[in-house]
Parts: structure tokens; sequence; C-alpha cells
């Protein structure tokens, strides 16, 4: 075996815990403790002691005076796992005056005793656990977490509801920031929606002050049509480069009066905002409300752009703000902490296309629905066919379109059911229609939500449990001329149904945004395999990422409705301003450092850091790790063929003395180690 | 081989997926045989091939390198360097003489306690067929493998 405890300095101290009977049920931990006492005092152990509840104060006292009258230099606790407790000891063992990171916590709960049947073999592994535990624990060397100021700004990527919540709550706490838009206008999905459920407030009427709110707040610098390019730096002081697209409108000279919408004479199809089904100008701003009130030039559809005559526009701006010439703009700027809400994109139900969805007429999206009803819409409001005058007298409003479907999205879609029985409420309303609901499960799980669904019931809207097999134009018998026939197994009645209606609504799935991955990357923050953002923690930590300072809202972290998404837009909101108000936080000293005097310039390590932690020294021919940007994954210290590079808290030493320790005990088996 | 050889068997886990799948498949009570130690490392990527030769030259009879999905990792891709290594390591040791088969990179998300103790259940119980390591047959006389037969499998590198 390689040299410990070389010079037998160290004075360790072993704690076991009973964690009443969660470990004590399986594992003998006396025996664990004396075998402990016994067999490890040569490696340094002076005191082995089990003990009811280890994190408890008493347990915590227990730690703390040995260190002080045994004088300890080093603490093994084994017990539960370090996601739980090591923060617990760590603690304990700073308040005696010990250096926190020489406390290592061994889990003899998750890997033992929760998991195990046999006590004997139950009993020895834990041995072998606690061994691993005190051999690494002797290479541990004393730590101070590293220190890292924070800029007060803060970028809030995505103006959708969830990002304008973020960006008020830091903004009305005082503190500067930037919020960006791809899009010519802030609101996002929700500025399309004509009411929201369960109470049918109407979205407009509670967003847009809000829009306002944020497009005229004095804290925040708002940056629509804009996209962020690059991200470098690091939690604390992040620099953020932007592109501002050119809108060809000069913000300081324009009104917002829309003469140059007006006087436009190019119509486009409006395949955004109004999900297709109306038109824009080529100038344009998305929605009467928009946020900032400045319109842009669509260049790809502007005749002066496209055949170098017309500028109607500029002829008529009474203020001489339109500029052909302008180009896009580059912004660098400091932030200390980052939030996105970058939201989702809708499921293309045309990938379904038994629905024939983009083939039948009739068969409209969730949302080219929600701009049919919507009284600023193309039809103001009214719900018609796509001829544009028809109304229906019966509606098929189909749930699940993409999602819970093996063939597309296994996860539910959270807002679907709600959402479809709020279009049943408003054709019911407002045409008198059958409507039909086709679901697969109804989940209406959220405060009044089921109370509505009561409701929509209680209107007479008719429910079929059972997917939809086919929506079809061809008519078999009488009465389906000229419907589209949805034919569907209605699971309760055990039968097979045809059901002829005018209308199909497809209440289709969120996805994630088509580039998610992309900005995933940018921002160094880790995606799904469906590419929804990922949590720090599924129920702890909901809107961190595995990357500090960077925060996730609304829809990018998965789907969710209005008020999930307002509540944890606030919530990262407040984790920004704690930080913000510490003025500075502390990160696990987990990092990479390379000694110049071994490092041979080979530059192995130089392309393996996702985090462009690793820099080389042309002049020195030596390579260096910023040890703010390292994240501390070890990658490059496993990669150094020269053992230049070391990892702190992680180094080969711990690891090659902790497998030693671990293989100590061998199942009462005698096996030699003829290597090592 | 004894009649009831039970192995030992090292596992490398990844600090944000495979170690929190161990919690939680104990959390759960999901149970597995005893015959794996766990390793706590950062990452997968942290995982130096010497890492698994020093395990296995202690007396580990099998080595269990467990990482984030590809795609998954909290490193953003350092998995995929682990998945390199992997390769690289499983060839080097068929040409030590150690069945590849005593190295298994397996991918467990933070959610997935309960197929992480199915994979260490198969494991252990691939191993038990196995039997144990044999090193000191394996070094005696000219360095080659005496009696065991080597399935040296072809790794795309």
């Amino acid at each position: 075996m390689t040299a410990h405890n070389p010079d037998e300095t160290e004075r360790i101290g072993v704690y076991v815990c009973h964690c009443g009977t969660n470990i004590a049920g399986i594992v003998n931990v006396e025996e664990v403790a004396t075998w402990a006492a016994d067999e490890l005092k040569e490696r340094g152990v002076v005191i082995a002691r089990d003990y009811k509840f280890m994190c408890s104060s008493l347990g915590q006292e227990l730690i703390e005076k040995d260190i002080k009258e045994e004088g300890l230099t080093r603490v093994v606790v084994a017990a539960c796992s370090p996601h739980l407790h090591e923060a617990t000891f760590r603690n304990a063992c700073g308040r005696a005056g010990l250096n926190p990171y020489l406390c290592e916590l061994v889990s003899i709960r998750e890997q033992v005793s929760w998991v195990h049947t046999d006590k004997v073999a139950a009993t020895e592994k834990s041995k072998a656990v606690l061994s691993g535990g005190v051999e690494r624990v002797i290479h541990h060397e004393p730590l101070e977490p590293l220190r890292v100021p924070i800029h007060p700004a803060t970028l809030v990527v995505g103006g959708g509801i969830a990002g304008i919540q973020s960006a008020l709550e830091i903004a009305n706490a005082g503190f500067p920031v930037y919020l960006v838009e791809r899009e010519p206008s802030i609101g996002g999905h929700m500025s399309q929606f004509d009411k929201t459920f369960p109470t049918l407030d109407c979205a407009a009427c509670i967003l847009t002050p809000r829009m306002v709110e944020a497009g005229g707040h004095p804290n925040i610098t708002l940056l629509t049509y804009s996209e962020v390019e690059k991200v470098e730096g690091y939690v604390g002081n992040f620099t953020v480069t932007l592109r501002k697209k050119a809108r060809c409108v000069i913000e300081d000279l324009c009104t917002g009066c829309g003469i140059c919408q007006e006087k436009c004479p190019k119509k486009v199809i409006d395949e955004i905002y109004e999900a297709g089904l109306g038109f824009r100008k080529a100038v344009y701003t998305p929605f009467p409300q928009a946020v900032p009130k400045f319109p842009v030039i669509d260049k790809a559809n502007c005749t002066y752009f496209q055949k170098g005559t017309c500028k109607a526009c500029e002829k008529f701006c009474p203020t001489g703000a339109i500029d052909f010439n302008q180009e896009d703009e580059f912004l660098t700027f400091q932030v200390g902490n980052i939030v996105l809400a970058t939201g989702y994109d809708l499921f293309d139900p045309r990938r379904v296309s038994q629905y024939g969805y983009g083939r039948l007429a009739n068969v409209f999206t969730s949302l080219e629905f929600e701009r049919l009803t919507n009284a600023a819409g193309p039809t103001n409001g009214n719900i018609v066919l796509r001829d544009g005058v028809t109304t229906p007298t019966a509606v098929g409003i189909i749930h699940c379109v993409g999602s819970r479907d093996r063939n597309f999205n296994n996860y539910c879609s959270v807002i679907c059911c709600m959402q479809s029985l709020k279009f049943a409420h408003l054709v019911h309303e407002r045409t008198g229609a059958t409507v039909y609901n086709f679901y697969i499960d109804m989940r209406t799980a959220y405060k009044e939500y089921d109370e509505f669904y009561q409701r929509v019931m209680e209107e007479g809207t008719l429910f079929v449990r059972g997917k939809v097999a086919e929506v079809t134009d061809a008519a078999r018998l009488p009465g389906e001329e000229g419907k589209l026939i949805i034919q569907v197994e209605d699971t309760l009645a055990g039968k097979q149904r045809r059901i002829p209606v005018d209308m199909v609504v497809l209440s289709a799935a969120m996805q994630p945004r088509v580039d998610s991955k992309e900005v995933a990357k940018l921002f160094g923050i880790s995606c799904s395999a469906n590419g929804w953002y990922i949590e720090k923690h599924p129920k702890l930590d909901p809107v961190a990422t595995m990357t500090e300072g960077i925060f996730i809202v609304g829809c990018a972290q998965g789907p969710k409705d209005i008020p999930s998404s307002v509540a944890q837009g606030a919530a990262a909101s407040a984790r920004v301003l704690g930080r913000i108000q510490v003025g500075e936080i502390a990160l696990e000293p987990v990092r990479a450092t390379v000694d110049p005097d071994k490092c041979s310039g080979c530059r192995i390590c130089n392309n393996l850091c996702p985090f462009n932690a690793i820099l080389y020294h042309e002049d020195k021919m030596v390579t260096e790790i910023n040890p703010a940007l390292c994240q501390g994954c070890g990658t490059c210290v496993a990669a150094c063929p020269a053992g230049a590079i070391s990892g702190t808290a992680f180094s080969n030493d711990q690891i090659f003395a902790q497998i030693e320790g671990l293989l100590m005990i061998n199942f009462g088996l005698d096996k030699v180690a003829v290597l090592g | 081989m004894t009649e009831n050889f039970e192995p030992v068997i090292i596992g490398f886990t990844c600090n944000w997926c495979s170690y929190r799948a161990a919690d939680l498949a104990g959390t759960a009570r999901v149970k597995y045989p005893p015959n794996v130690r766990l390793i706590r490392l950062m990452c997968s990527g942290r995982l130096d091939p010497t890492f698994v030769i020093k395990a296995l030259a202690n007396g580990a009879d099998a080595v269990m390198i467990t990482g984030c999905h590809p795609g998954e990792c909290h490193y953003i891709e350092q998995n995929y360097k682990a998945l390199r290594r992997y390769l690289l390591l499983r060839r080097t040791l068929a040409q030590m003489g150690i069945e590849p088969e005593r190295v298994k990179l397996v991918w467990a998300s933070a959610a997935e306690g309960v197929r992480l103790g199915q994979e260490i259940t198969k494991l252990v119980e691939e191993i038990r067929q196995l039997g144990p390591l044999q090193w000191p047959r394996l070094l005696a006389g000219d360095g080659h493998p005496a009696e065991i037969e080597l399935a040296v499998e072809e790794v795309a590198a």
C-alpha cells in the first residue's frame, strides 16, 4: 500500500450514526464503531463512537467536544448521504475550530441499510465504506470556500410573463435589469391568448399593465428584437454580448403613431403572433398594445429592401424616424446573474397526420383557436370556420395532441386539459354549438381548476374518454356529408364512435424551443433529452441550475401554466436578490489547478474544458486554469499525462486512498493485492 | 472458483446523477446486493483510468462506472470523455488479459434509482458467473493469460 498518514500525526474521530433504527435496524453500528476503534487504530483513529442521531445538536456537540478535548485533526461520520448532512457536520467541525473540509461524511444509510437486507453483509459493507472514508480523510486538505463578488445587474432572457415578472421583481427592489426579447415586443405567448383559465380573466387586461410597467421601469433596460450572442464569465461577473437587430426605426424619434403601418402597402401573413390566421404589414408592431411601441421593418418582406423602391413609410413618417440604413448593433454589458425565461414552442400537429391539420381546413391548433376567440384577433373574436363567416354548430376538442404519446412526447403538457375546458366554455358561450372534449384522462389539479371542470360539465359540454383515432372528411353515414368526422373509441361506453363536427381544435403539446439545446450550450446549463432545461433539484431547487448564477423560469424548465410561471419568475428573482444583497457568493472550492513546474505544455487538456477555464500561456509554454471559471468536474485532472493538474477535494491521492480503504475488507476472503 | 463466490465491485458515481440515483434507491428502499461499494466523483469525466486499474489491483473483481446520460451531463459534455476513456480502457484491459466485462459503464440519471439498483444486481450476477479476478494466475509465467479464455472485444475507440 502507498504511504498513509505517514508520520501518524493525524488524529481521526469516527462517528457511526444509528439514525434511530434506519441504520441500526440493519447495520450493527456498535460493532462497526468498535471495529473502527480496534482495526483502524494504526490508521490514526483515536476515537470511534456510535450515537443515536449524529445530526442532532447533541450528536454535533459530541464531535465538537472531541475535537476540542481529544485534539482531533480529522472527522469521519458514517451516516446518511452527504447531500443531506455534509454541511451539518462540516459546520460542527468549523464551530470547534477544525477546518470544515477535514470532515468526511460516508453514507451507510442510503447505500447500505436502506438497500440491503442481510445484516452481516450490511455490517461488513459499512466497515468497508467507513474505512474508505478514513483513508480518504487522511488526504484531505484544509480549504477555504471561493468568494466571488456579485455584479448588481441581472440579465433576463425572454419577455413572456415569467421573464416580465422576474425582471419587475428585481427592478422594484432597486437593481438594474436587462430584459432581452427576440421578438419586436414583450408579452410572449400570454399576449396571444384571449381568456385565462380558470377565472376567465382577459389575458391582455392582466398582462398589458405588467408589460407597460416593465417597458417604462427606470431600472429595466428593455432590449427587444435582440438576441444574446455570447456569454462569458461566471457567477457574479458574466459578460454578455447581445445583437440588437436593426429595426430600421430610430427609437428616439418614433412616437409609435402607427402611420407607417397604415401606409405600408405590403401585407404579410403573421405566422407568429396571429398563428398564420391574420395579416400584418411589412413594417409592424405585433399587436396594438406592444411594448415597446416602436415598429420594426421586416426586411425579408419589405418592398424597398426586396425591390429597391417604395419607402412609403419613410415618406409618411411625421418625425422622420425611418432609417433604412440602420445596422445590427452589438452591445456588451456585465451582469451578476442570469434568468432564462425562454418559453416554449407549440407542437406542430401536422406530425399527427391522421388528425388532418394542414389538410382539412377546419382543423385548428389551440393557438389558432386562441386568436379566433381574441377580440383583437383576425375575426374580432368570432368563432368561425376557416371560410371566415360560418359559425360551427358542433366542435370537437382533442386533448393530448403530441403529449402523452410515445410517438411524440411522453410527458403531459399540463395546461391542455384546462385550456380545452376553457375552449369548450368559450364555444358554448359564444356560439351555442355542441362541444365534445376527447380526453385520455382529465387533469385539473390546481386551485379552482376542478371547479371549472364541473362548471363546464354543467354547461353541457360532452366528454368522450378515448384517444381519437382519426379526423376525416370521408362521409360514410347519413348526416356526415360536409362534416369532419371524429373516429374514436369511447372507452367508457366500450364502443367505437363516429362523431360529425364542423370544427376540430387540437390541444397541441408544449415543446421545448427548437433551439433550446443551442441556448443551453450558450449559457452552459444542462438540458434533458427532450430539450427542457434541468433544474438543480427537482423539488428543493426548481429554479436554480447546476451552473451557478443561471436560473430557469417558466416553460423553459418544463410545461406549466401562468400562475406557476409567475411564481417561478418571482422565485428566481428572490434568489438573485439575495445574492445581490449579500454582495458575494461562496463557492465550493472544488477546483482544478496546474502545477506549472510539472506542466509540459502538451496541451492535451486544452480542448477538454467546456467552460473555457483552461488557458495556455504561449510565452511560458504552460497551461493555467482560471479558478473562477473552473466548475470542478475534474476531466482535465484525469487527462493530464504528467499528473500536473490536481483536483482540489477530489485529488488522486484521496481517491486512491478511498479505493484502498474500501477494499480492506473483502467478505472475509483474504485477497492479496499483487499490484499497487 | 469457490462455490459461493461473492464478488467485490467498486462503483464510481457522478455527484449529480448516479450518486443521487443511489441516494434515491435508498430513499425508495430499492434492494440490491451488498457487493458494490461506491465512490463519489464530481463527474464521470474525473474518472482516471488508473482508478479502475487501482481498484482491480487492490482486490475488486469488477468496476462499475456511472455517469449522466449523454446530453445530460452537468458539465455539458464530460460524460462523452468518460465514454471515450472507457472504450479505450476496455481494450487496454483485454490486452492485459482481464476480461473487459469486468468494467461496465452505466448511464443513470438522478431519477433512476430503480434502474441503478437493477444494473448493480445484473453486474453482480454477471461477475459471479465470471468468477474472481485472477491476478496471480494471470501474471504468472511469461505474462500470458493461462486459463481464462479472453473475450477480446473489437472496440471502436
